[in-house]
């Protein structure tokens, strides 16, 4: 109800920087609409911690319409809190009852250090990408935008994995830390187009093995990822990396790797 | 001085090839010898980056989130715009580039939309090669929609989030020249200064927003793709960290600023809720397709809440916007719809808590089509709205106010994407050049590539050929040494003021002035008081901002004061710039120029020109250089939409 207002307290993971101790603060916000966004809370928190001459509490956030997937946030034990298929930006404090305590922590994964209190290092992902994630073609010289047919339901399947936002969810919240639904997501638009397949042997065993190398933990089939996926990328995304990856790695040659 | 717009020669759709062949090439083997430095990896960063190292030049990249997906690119919604007439519904590049200068009410130049027109279709190829998941009928080719009231099918899209798909397309193309070693990509640095030796630049100084490290990195070129300045409003659809620093800090080197007040400020969005609000979500503006605009007819009824308003009868509403256009209704365009909100507010006839909204229903439509052909249309957004606000869009009208989305000013740029300061680029929204005083939808995407894939590409070669070969950029240059030092002094400078007001605070205040006295509505007398309160709140932040703990650290509130110390003077002259122009055009309403119906007059005698705006120096008053623009193909005619 608009005009409603609640008592909350915190509980934040504060940590100076990568490497250093960290350890939980408590924190009481008062007065808090119950229209504000998770994130518009903690600018509050911020602003009277900066005006009693404290660090204010370091998190990433950007867009804040749930789309560059640069804010992040363990809330009270999930990735991007309590709701299904949201970012942490599209959560609302009428989420939360008065007088609740909030447990706010970082992504946990070795693979993302912690730079400062919630921010975490997400280059990995970077690394990821930079092994494959892409069609190798230059600007220009491009066929016409019409001359492949792509039946709809394959652009589809497509956009459903395309939709990945990179934040990093699926990592924080697998027992393993794998980022095998990141990596599957950007695997599988391009395994299923026309346009990515000349390079599906290659970009299947690029990718993982840069997984891999990242310290990511192997996937466990537990569906955790999925669960908290904010675009609700699915699993079975998962399943045809895993048919990319077996089918590169027992096929001899590019040549007959034609479908 | 005067400035070259080096448009070519010649009939109009056949400039850009004439160009193409006339500017000097580089050598392949001489192209590894050159380094350009692109700042900003959005749209028209990432494509350019991408390009300029597949060609073969060395590129340093840099951008301040954690990684180039992260850019505000990723947020648009509807669509890109493109030429190729799939529909057969009359689409040609002359009528994409005609629906583009009207738009833009007759102040941006022809020789440059008519080559965004003609590049657009290539967009959509390369696009599409990269794996983009555009939109598809069940024939298996692209599908597109008639967009922000365009009367043709010409915008390409995938769901509802276009921009995100076309960002990671020209991400993935970046990652893959990364990979090769040709792409040195910086992130989490931000630039806090352009170099300049002898007049040209040759590189930029950085700040390592996790160790606060400030160093030098040379270029022969220097591009500049960085974004709008919508926040210095305080609030905008922008993203929290979307600024204005890279485009300032090229001015304060002697780059042209041009129509600088230039905002286009949106119709579609969700209404200030409450002083905490750190951003407004837009809504895309397709809803006005089915929704209709309206506010109570009597004041008496100001404030109405959305579950009353369903309850108020037909009488007692004014369909304002349906009243006043028959021909258009809702669909008038961004700026006229987004003017009558504010008026129909002005009035006291705002709704919802603060008085400053409207509404938006759907009750018509859904008795008239069904829940569920609605819900097929606009199922997520009114999902997100719920989200939101808590309120129903099915069950209650939506609530919506205008807010601040694009600039479309910015800094100068000849027909080479050059700034006046030889070697500096700028591409995408941080130029000028496209949309005039006001930007159709779906066009955004199509500059900020066009610019990165297709123009730049070619342009940059007229000068890098120019350079003599085998010369490095060096960094020892005291030019870098000196910039560093500057940059360093100005952030010891505001960690020492430690005073009260923290930079939001301050950025607040700033937001409050800019929306009163130069937002949807402007007059001589508002925006000469604008300009003092502005002066004033510079010499507040001065002495008064609060800031903690030390450069050598993440520290984000000192990039925040870093930020709004150039908004604080980028402000001042948008109202100088909003002041110079007594005329209405496009998304700048004056209100001394209207009509008798209170619609935008332009002045083509006296304002058909672009005012590029120079620096001249602390507490002096900018210099106004003026390029007229020459209408040679389209006959300039007044906008009406009644």
């Amino acid at each position: 109800m608009a005009g409603e207002t609640i008592n909350i307290k915190l509980k934040i993971w504060r940590q100076a920087g990568q490497g250093k101790p960290g350890k939980f603060e408590s924190y009481e916000v008062n007065d808090v609409s119950v229209d504000m966004s998770f994130l518009e809370m903690l600018d509050v928190l911020n602003e009277n911690e900066l005006k009693k001459g404290n660090d204010p509490v370091h998190f990433d956030h950007d867009c804040r319409e749930g789309i560059c997937g640069m804010c992040s946030l363990y809330i009270n034990g999930k990735p991007h809190g309590p709701k299904h298929g949201i970012t942490t930006c599209q959560l609302h404090m009428r989420t939360f009852k008065n007088g609740e305590t909030i447990v706010v922590e970082p992504w946990r994964a070795s693979a993302f250090p912690v730079l400062k209190d919630l921010m975490v290092d997400r280059t990995a992902f970077e690394r990821i990408q930079q092994a494959g994630g892409y069609v190798t073609i230059s600007t220009g010289g491009v066929p016409d935008a019409n001359e492949i047919a792509i039946p709809k339901t394959v652009a589809d399947e497509a956009m459903d994995a395309a939709q990945c936002i990179g934040c990093g969810a699926c990592v924080a919240a697998c027992k393993n830390a794998s980022a095998m639904l990141f990596t599957a997501a950007k695997v599988s638009q391009l395994a299923v187009l026309p346009q990515g397949k000349a390079e599906r042997k290659r970009r299947a065993l690029a990718m993982l093995e840069q997984h891999d190398s990242e310290g990511f933990g192997a996937c466990t089939n537990t569906g955790a990822c999925e669960a908290v996926c904010p675009k609700e990328i699915s699993i079975t995304h998962i399943a045809r990396l895993n048919r990319e990856f077996t089918r590169a790695a027992f096929s001899g040659s590019e040549t007959d790797y034609t479908n | 001085m005067s400035l070259e717009s080096k448009i070519p020669a010649g009939p109009l759709a056949e400039k850009w090839e004439k160009h193409k062949f006339n500017v000097k090439l580089v050598n392949p083997a001489n192209k590894r010898k050159f380094t350009i430095v692109v700042v900003g990896t959005g749209l028209a960063g990432a494509s350019a980056a991408a390009t300029l190292a597949e060609l073969g030049y060395n590129v340093e990249a840099f951008c301040f989130q954690d990684s180039p997906r992260r850019a505000h690119s990723i947020a648009a919604q509807g669509g890109i715009n493109a030429a190729k007439n799939y529909q057969n519904d009359g689409d040609s590049v002359f009528r994409l580039f005609y629906d583009t200068i009207k738009g833009g009410d007759y102040r941006s130049r022809e020789a440059n939309v008519h080559r965004l027109a003609e590049v657009s279709t290539e967009i959509i190829d390369q696009c599409v090669a990269q794996g983009v998941p555009f939109a598809r009928d069940y024939g298996g080719l692209l599908d597109n929609r008639s967009f922000g009231g365009a009367q043709v099918s010409r915008t390409f899209y995938a769901r509802g989030q276009t921009g995100q798909q076309l960002l990671l397309g020209a991400y993935s193309a970046l990652s893959k020249m990364i990979n090769t070693g040709k792409v040195k990509m910086h992130l989490r640095k931000e630039m806090l200064d352009v170099v300049t030796v002898d007049g040209a630049a040759k590189g930029i100084v950085t700040r390592d927003l996790v160790t606060g490290k400030i160093e030098s990195h040379a270029g022969h070129a220097t591009l500049l793709c960085t974004g709008g300045y919508g926040n210095v409003f305080f609030l905008s659809t922008n993203a929290m960290a979307s600024n204005g620093s890279a485009a300032w800090r090229a001015y304060k080197k002697g780059a042209k600023f041009a129509n600088p007040c230039f905002t286009q400020i949106h119709p579609t969005c969700i209404p200030v809720h409450g002083d905490y609000q750190s951003k407004l979500t837009l809504m895309s503006e397709s809803l006005r397709n089915d929704g209709r605009v309206w506010v109570p007819k009597d004041k008496k009824n100001q404030k109405i809440t959305a579950a009353n308003a369903v309850k108020l009868p037909e009488e007692e509403r004014d369909y304002y916007l349906e009243r006043r256009y028959p021909s258009f209704g809702n669909l008038v365009p961004r700026d006229v719809a987004s003017r009558n909100a504010k008026m129909v507010c002005d009035e006291g006839r705002g709704v919802g808590v603060t008085g400053l909204a409207v509404f938006l229903d759907f009750a018509d439509a859904i008795k008239r089509d069904g829940k569920a052909t609605i819900a097929a249309k606009y199922g997520n957004l009114f999902d997100m709205y719920k989200q939101i606000t808590d309120d129903d869009p099915y069950e209650v009208p939506m609530m919506i106010y205008p807010a601040v989305h694009y600039t479309m000013g910015g800094l100068w740029v000849d027909y080479n994407l050059s700034t006046n300061v030889p070697g500096l680029y700028a591409l995408g929204e941080a130029n000028f050049s496209d949309h005039g005083a006001n930007r159709l939808g779906a066009s955004a995407l199509m500059q900020g590539l066009a610019d990165g894939y297709f123009v730049i590409p070619y342009t940059i070669g007229d000068y890098i050929a120019t350079l003599p070969l085998g010369k490095a950029v060096d960094k020892s240059h005291p030019a870098f040494a000196e910039a560093e030092k500057a940059a360093q002094g100005r952030i010891d400078k505001l960690l020492s003021i430690k005073g009260n007001q923290t930079p939001d605070d301050l950025h607040k205040k700033l937001g409050h002035i800019m929306w009163e006295y130069c937002g949807m509505s402007r007059n001589k007398e508002g925006l000469e008081k604008a300009r003092g309160l502005i002066q004033e709140l510079r010499v507040e932040f001065n002495r008064d901002l609060k800031l903690i703990g030390s450069n050598e650290e993440l520290n984000m509130t000192l990039e925040k004061a870093l930020r709004l110390e150039d908004f604080l003077e980028l402000g001042e002259l948008m109202v100088i710039d909003a002041h110079n122009r007594s005329e209405s055009c496009g998304g700048h309403f004056r209100e001394e120029s209207q009509t008798e119906e209170g619609e935008a007059l332009r002045k083509d005698d006296e304002f058909n020109y672009v005012a590029a705006w120079g620096y001249a120096g602390e507490g002096k008053d900018p210099e106004l250089t003026k390029e007229v623009l020459e209408f040679e193909n389209v006959k300039l005619t007044q906008r009406s939409y009644k």
